[in-house]
């Protein structure tokens, strides 16, 4: 399978993705994801901001979906742990995010994920996660 | 103690992601909550295997964890996560719900340190665990 339709098949296959409304584009290896701004991602709507949990979900899927892209011939990874650090509020707008596989072994991957609306200069979140490769 | 606890769960409940994943709101006092979220077809990772995806627990752990410090009924200014750590200990089973609690075990007058579990079926066979510091903004 080719990048880009693993991909389009990683963003197809999932109900929760789409629950999100998550999509992605690809620039050669360099997966850029955007969560587009919808009120149902709000948490705190005195703020109003989004919820801490759709920011880290976004993060985690965003690193799932470029092991996606570099490994398209495994299974869908499985979560081991995530660290998230909130750095600023997220406001009603649209959110991108880029993963970095810090280092793809044979059974763990290690992925830095970087949050961003305005600019990748202010982020408002990162993430640090292991994943559990499978294979076949 | 009682009106703490109606405007927590109703406060917790109102927020619009939490409402749209279907929380639900089970009960919060002396620091500690305790929140839901039934299966639901659209929430499922891989429709493969009908597990609730981790991003869902995400939301549920750190909405819980919120909860918890709300639930100490010191907290009349805004909060803030600061961090959140999550270890997936299993994936749930199959078209389960899952269930969390949360207890915030420390509070300074800046951080508030809290721990939380979720768990579908046993509380003594846990899905996922998670570790949260809370800045709170005094004004």
């Amino acid at each position: 399978m080719d990048k880009s339709a693993a991909l389009a098949a990683f963003l197809e296959r999932s109900p929760y993705i789409k629950f999100l409304g998550m999509k992605a584009e690809l620039q050669g290896d360099l997966l850029t994801a955007r969560l587009p701004f919808r009120k149902r991602l709000i948490g705190n709507p005195m703020i109003p901001a989004l919820h801490g949990g759709v920011i880290g979900a976004f993060m985690e899927m965003t690193a799932l979906a470029q092991l996606a892209v570099a490994e398209p011939s495994r299974r869908m990874p499985k979560t081991i742990d995530v660290t998230i650090e909130y750095l600023r509020p997220g406001k009603p707008q649209d959110l991108f995010a880029r993963a970095d596989l810090r280092k793809v072994g044979r059974r763990i991957a290690n992925v830095h994920v970087e949050a961003w609306q305005d600019s990748p200069e202010t982020p408002v979140a990162a993430l640090r996660g292991h994943f559990l490769l499978r294979q076949d | 103690m009682k009106l703490i606890r109606k405007m927590v769960g109703h406060a917790m409940t109102m927020a619009p992601h939490a409402a749209a994943i279907g929380l639900k709101f089970e009960s919060a006092e002396d620091g500690r909550g305790r929140m839901s979220v039934p299966w639901r077809e659209d929430l499922v990772a891989d429709p493969e295997s009908g597990v609730i995806a981790s991003g869902v627990v995400t939301a549920l752990l750190d909405h819980c964890c919120g909860m918890a410090v709300n639930a100490t009924g010191k907290i009349n200014f805004p909060i803030a996560t600061l961090d959140l750590r999550i270890d997936y200990m299993r994936p749930a089973a199959p078209r389960a719900g899952l269930i969390a609690e949360a207890h915030c075990y420390k509070m300074t007058r800046s951080i508030a340190f809290v721990r939380a579990e979720a768990w579908d079926v046993d509380q003594s066979d846990l899905v996922a665990t998670a570790q949260a510091a809370f800045i709170l903004n005094r004004g």
